[in-house]
């Protein structure tokens, strides 16, 4: 078989304040998969995301994290960023006086500079920035607001998802981007997702709805309960958990 | 800070007027100490006439009856000005044949803020070159602006060429008898520039790219004089944001902008003084009077980023005195490690339909104190004066402070008067936020901090905006661990 695993989880115990939220997870995603994280509130969705992109605020325990075959545990935030991991925020930060445009093109040539490769010309920019916010339907004007501020709740998922598509990531990891967001902007953002679905890239979607997964469909859902995961499935997995909710898991799990 | 030298924290800490007595009026070093006698050998050393003489002597007198303010938020162990000397030769610093000589660190410095090399020598104080002969270039302006008739020469030259315009407003928006060290500004004062700008002139340049190239050293007690006249304008800068190495711990300054009916002023200034060490040790105290008097439909600007200093005592002020003047004060002041800044400004409304617009941007991290002091003062006589004051600080760690005085005194109802505070903090979320898309926290601070200041850098003129953002994240640097 071809080793062309994105992501490996390897018993991934991790805290914070000595409260162990992540039990032991396991996860293998592979370039050109897209996999869901479904789960109850409070089971460690969030946390999971946020300890793949090295929010140090966590204590992780055991376990290991390898992006592409490389351990990330010695990397930094912004190193695992350059390596090609990205968060799509479930609640993304406001930076008032800081353009998205202005972000942007910070975020794009310091990872650039990562790789020892010069600032993008203004123009290839300018172009990149104009064909990325067509596909996402967002405004010009948009871009010139204060990163987040005074956006609205669909506004600020669709600038995560907008950043996604600039900075072209290996491991999208996006959490809850359906909450808050109304059927047609759910629509747009998932459209967006989809075209930027590549056989070089893998995506992780967090959820609790299946609606989102009806746009962008994943390859595989897992339910992760009580900091792990409880049960793995394909697609319909995801329609048996919208019918039958959490509880019959909880009742296995307990088990 | 990023500029913090060993040798300079030696020089700073060991004084420098140990090299015994001078009473040569000739020498270059007036001896230590404050009297009459000393005050009239400054005149004298400047060659001035009689009237500036009895000027100087009047605020000399005044002086001693005088007492140090003590109501600013700052503390400091209070200079001994019997202790410091009031005259000395203007160039003191060492001399480089090289730029390889000079402190690596320095020019470090120098190049992130993107000095060229030509002016790297001249700040550090390297011989320059004969090919880039500055004499030279400040003739070719002072041509230009001579052709307009404007007077932009240092104050001592005024008092001797223009010695009618000197005498008609020096001390006339900031009086011999103000305060305490604009008392003591007027009675020694070294040096400092003066421009005049006809009627109707609008000066064709920033008065700032002569000013880099000359003024490279300030004075201690510097002096400086803008007079509009009527439908005139002028952009003054005033400042480098190079680290200015100087010696002197006490800095007294005073600025006197007067705007004639419809005239305009625009003062920037960059100040980048040493700060003191990390510790604390060493840095400039730096306790100025600035104020502008606006005639009639006149407007005075005034734009300020601050960021050195040990401790920084500072309020440019707008007297809006002509029905339908503007004030306005745009300020960015930066502490940091243990910075002390106690600035604001004031603004007195006296003419009908006076505007005025304040926006302080105060950012303090390490153990600093970072203060705002307003005045909103609208007179009895000043029908439908308007303010707007916008007051907003920048937290970054929890060992600093930032604090706000908004003083709002309104003698005449008509009176409209705004005033909005924000305290805001660095959050660790929006660092973790801007890691994740790549940007490291050094960065991820120059980039909130810009952002949050971003009003103010744009009142600054275009090639200064520039240099002042990348000051502000080299004097941040180290502020977060």
């Amino acid at each position: 078989m071809k080793n062309n695993s994105m992501l490996e989880i390897k018993n991934l115990h991790a805290s914070v304040d000595d409260k162990e939220i992540l039990k032991g997870i396991d996860l293998k995603v592979n370039a050109g998969e897209v996999h869901a994280i479904m789960g109850p509130n409070g089971s460690g969705k969030s946390t999971l995301a946020e300890v793949i992109a090295g929010q140090e605020e966590f204590e992780v325990g055991e376990g290991n994290i390898l992006l592409e075959g490389e351990d990330l545990e010695e990397l930094s935030p912004e190193e695992r960023a350059h390596k090609g991991v990205f968060l799509s925020f479930q609640y993304p930060v406001e930076i008032p006086g800081v353009s998205v445009t202005n972000f942007m093109k910070t975020a794009i040539n310091e990872s650039r500079k990562a790789q020892g490769l010069e600032d993008m010309p203004a123009n290839e920019m300018l172009k990149k920035i104009r064909e990325k916010s067509e596909m996402l339907e967002i405004d010009r004007k948009f871009l010139s607001r204060s990163l987040n501020e005074g956006f609205s709740g669909g506004e600020k998922k669709r600038n995560e998802i907008f950043q996604m598509a600039m900075m072209e990531p290996k491991l999208a990891i996006l959490d809850e981007t359906d909450s808050g967001l109304d059927i047609d902007a759910l629509r747009i953002v998932a459209n967006g997702v989809n075209k930027l679905r590549s056989k070089d890239n893998a995506i992780i979607v967090i959820t609790h709805y299946q609606r989102l997964l009806e746009y962008i469909v994943p390859d595989f859902v897992h339910v992760l309960y009580n900091g792990k995961i409880v049960k793995s499935g394909t697609k319909e997995l995801a329609l048996e958990l919208e019918e039958k909710g959490y509880d019959w898991l909880k009742e296995e799990a307990a088990v | 800070m990023a500029y913090t030298e060993e040798e300079l924290k030696k020089e700073l800490e060991t004084k420098e007027y140990e090299y015994g007595f001078y009473t040569d009026i000739e020498s270059d070093t007036l001896p230590k100490g404050l009297n009459e006698e000393i005050v009239i050998a400054i005149s004298k050393k400047k060659e001035e006439p009689d009237w500036m003489t009895e000027w100087r002597l009047e605020a000399f007198r005044a002086w001693q009856e005088m007492e140090e303010p003590e109501w600013a938020n700052v503390t400091y162990k209070k200079p001994d000005f019997q202790d410091i000397s009031y005259y000395s030769a203007p160039n003191k610093k060492p001399k480089y044949n090289s730029l390889d000589e000079v402190d690596p660190e320095l020019l470090e410095t120098f190049k992130k803020l993107g000095i060229s090399v030509d002016e790297q020598k001249k700040l550090a104080g390297v011989a320059v070159d004969i090919v880039m002969d500055s004499v030279s270039v400040a003739t070719t302006f002072k041509k230009t602006l001579a052709e307009k008739g404007i007077i932009f020469c240092s104050i001592s030259e005024a008092i001797q060429e223009h010695p009618e315009l000197v005498k008609k407003y020096l001390g006339t928006v900031v009086p011999k008898k103000d305060n305490f060290y604009a008392a003591l500004n007027s009675a020694v004062f070294s040096d400092g520039s003066f421009c005049y700008i006809p009627k109707g002139v609008r000066c064709p340049m920033e008065l700032s790219t002569y000013f880099r190239i000359n003024q490279a050293g300030t004075g201690q007690f510097e002096r400086t004089l803008v007079v509009a006249e009527e439908g005139s304008y002028v952009s003054y800068l005033e400042g480098c944001t190079a680290p200015m190495r100087d010696e002197n711990q006490l800095h007294a300054a005073v600025v006197e902008l007067i705007a004639l009916d419809d005239a305009e002023i625009k003062y920037s200034t960059v100040q980048n003084w040493y700060p003191g060490n990390d510790q604390g040790k060493g840095g400039v105290f730096n306790f100025v009077t600035k104020r502008g008097l606006c005639e009639k439909n006149a407007k005075i600007s005034w734009t300020q980023v601050e960021t050195g200093s040990a401790v920084t005592w500072k309020y440019p002020s707008c007297i809006l005195k002509g029905d339908h003047s503007i004030g306005e004060f745009y300020s960015i002041a930066v502490t940091n490690n243990f910075q002390q800044a106690d600035t604001g400004t004031k603004m007195v409304h006296l003419g009908k339909n006076t505007k005025s617009t304040i926006i302080s941007k105060g950012i303090s991290a390490g153990q600093s104190q970072n203060s705002y002091r307003g005045l909103v003062q609208v007179n009895s006589r000043a029908e439908n004066a308007r303010n707007f004051s916008q007051c907003d600080s920048l937290l970054m760690g929890n060992r600093c402070g930032a604090h706000t005085f908004p003083y709002i005194e309104a003698k005449n109802k008509t009176a409209q008067i705004e005033h909005e505070a924000t305290t805001s903090k660095i959050g660790e979320d929006q660092i973790f936020y801007c890691n994740q898309r790549g940007i490291d926290t050094e960065k991820a601070i120059a980039l909130i901090v810009n952002g949050f200041s971003k009003e103010v850098l744009n009142k600054l003129p275009m090639e200064f905006a520039v240099e002042a953002q990348k000051l502000l994240e080299i004097s941040l640097e180290g502020s977060v661990g």
